[in-house]
């Protein structure tokens, strides 16, 4: 691991002003992805802006029935808040399906967003990646990438974002708040996250010195009936090989609206679109959540090996609108 | 602290099993490497220091986390414990007790990690903090049936497969009273 300077500002101002001292600042939430990246040589920060301390970390119920989530806020806590419990179980689940305990106490909620891939070859240095070395190759392609993307990738990059929160989160169109060199701004989900196109090194749209504060999900009250299913290699501790996070709102037999995003599948967590413009209006039977899932996944161009995570995320769509549909 | 080529030191200032300590330390510094390297405190140990294991897990601030993904330098005024400092004298923690008499181990290796992650999951079921598999979310309170343990135990892994002892032990331990 290389050396690093240390800084713990006091507020949001300080901490941006810190990281654009240093031209490989990084900000240190609970380090659960970070520290790792450093020990394996991935990442080598000059300067580590620990920003856990600050004051976001908390969790407020607005008035209209959103909610406003710090991004100090540690993982654990947010999928044991009574309303993300109670009011968005597709966010509880998701939450609760990432990880261990002891690395979701840790994880803060900015930083699960801000997670690298976790493919092979970016986390090994002895390996080109276009991720971690611009223009060195990707060697997952032609090589191991049975657990990688099937939407949106490029010839430059076949990751997948491994997050489980942020699939829920894009499901709700959660905004992200941005304090920055130039002031502050909100980003909404999707959106946060870019597809790898020919700049597979820049995993989101923040510029340097971005700091994220906390993030606004606006109410969605069919969100009550929700839910995160995710399919992995093991029953627990296992990124998603594909997963799906899905809120539906049925009234006498027919979709009046719907929510859908999926993970394990693309650089992004992947709002299903189509899906949802395809589902709207239709009467709530599997035969039209086949034909949904059909709409966004023909979409799909499969690597060599993982095809099979097209009617994967085809079966993992029906079976849970069809939960949620009664 | 600015960086050169060099190490950067810092002083490092947290309490471990109830005691205050001082540490000037590289800010590279694991708080697993700390406890074991500067302070002598080498049960809690390194399995593969990538978070996956659990064998370095010890509770900061009351809750558990992996002390190998844990920077010291990023952990001051914390209140580290060890499973040096579980028992009450020469009192086991419930726990303790449990394992030894569950056959909750084999070689032991993993056994400070187990330890202190079962001690995390009592104190969160007793907050009611669900789990992946609580099929009702919403509900108020969680029973730590065998699933609930496997799946919130499943940050910590055991090579010689001392797990239906471990279950056991933590079942134990949960009916018998409360987290410490």
């Amino acid at each position: 691991m290389r050396p690093f300077a240390y800084r713990r500002p006091a507020d949001a101002r300080a901490a941006v002003e810190a990281a654009l001292d240093a031209p490989r600042a990084m900000y240190l939430g609970g380090g659960t992805n970070l520290v790792d990246l450093m020990r394996l040589g991935v990442a080598e920060p000059d300067l580590l802006v620990d920003v856990a301390g600050l004051p976001y970390d908390t969790i407020r119920e607005t008035g209209d029935g959103g909610l406003e989530i710090g991004g100090a806020v540690r993982n654990s806590d947010l999928a044991a808040h009574p309303a993300v419990r109670r009011d968005r179980p597709m966010l509880a689940q998701a939450l609760l399906s990432a990880a261990s305990g002891q690395i979701r106490n840790a994880a803060t909620v900015a930083g699960n967003l801000l997670q690298r891939t976790r493919c092979a070859y970016f986390q090994d240095v002895s390996k080109p990646c276009n991720k971690r070395i611009p223009g060195s190759g990707c060697p997952a392609i032609e090589g191991d990438h049975y657990n990688l993307a099937i939407l949106g990738h490029s010839a430059h990059c076949v990751a997948t974002h491994p997050s489980d929160m942020a699939v829920a989160l894009t499901a709700f169109g959660a905004a992200v708040h941005v304090e920055g060199p130039g002031g502050r701004r909100e980003i909404g989900m999707p959106g946060l996250h870019r597809l790898p196109g020919d700049r597979p090194e820049v995993d989101t749209v923040l510029d340097p010195g971005d700091l994220i504060t906390g993030l606004t999900v606006r109410p969605l009250p069919f969100a009550a009936r929700s839910r995160y299913r995710k399919v992995r290699e093991r029953a627990s501790f296992a990124f998603a090989l594909v997963s799906v996070a899905a809120a539906l709102d049925v009234e006498d037999g027919t979709v009046r609206d719907c929510r859908v995003a999926l993970g394990g599948v693309a650089h992004a967590p992947w709002r299903a679109e189509r899906l949802e413009e395809a589902l709207r209006g239709r009467p709530a039977t599997e035969g039209s959540y086949a034909e949904a899932a059909d709409a966004e996944l023909d979409l799909a161009e499969p690597l060599r090996d993982n095809a099979y995570k097209i009617p994967l995320a085809r079966k993992v769509i029906v079976r849970t609108l069809a939960e949620l549909g009664g | 602290m600015e960086r050169g080529e060099t190490a950067v030191r810092a002083e490092i200032a947290l309490r471990v099993n109830g005691e205050e300590r001082r540490v000037v330390a590289d800010t590279r510094t694991s708080l697993l490497d700390l406890l074991r390297e500067r302070l002598g405190l080498t049960g809690s140990k390194k399995g593969c220091d990538h978070g996956q294991c659990g064998a370095c897990t010890v509770l900061v601030d009351g809750r558990r986390v992996n002390a190998c993904l844990a920077l010291a330098v990023a952990h001051q005024g914390a209140d580290v414990v060890t499973v040096e400092g579980l028992a009450d004298g020469d009192e086991p923690h419930p726990l303790q007790r449990a394992f030894v008499e569950n056959d909750a181990f084999q070689c032991g290796y993993c056994t400070p990690g187990q330890l202190c992650s079962a001690v995390g999951v009592l104190a969160e079921a007793a907050r009611g903090w669900p789990s992946h598999v609580t099929a009702d979310l919403a509900a108020d309170g969680v029973e730590l049936d065998e699933a609930e343990i496997r799946e919130r135990m499943s940050g910590n892994i055991c090579r010689c497969g001392a797990y239906p002892g471990i279950v056991a032990a933590i079942r134990e331990a949960a009916g018998g009273g409360t987290a410490r």
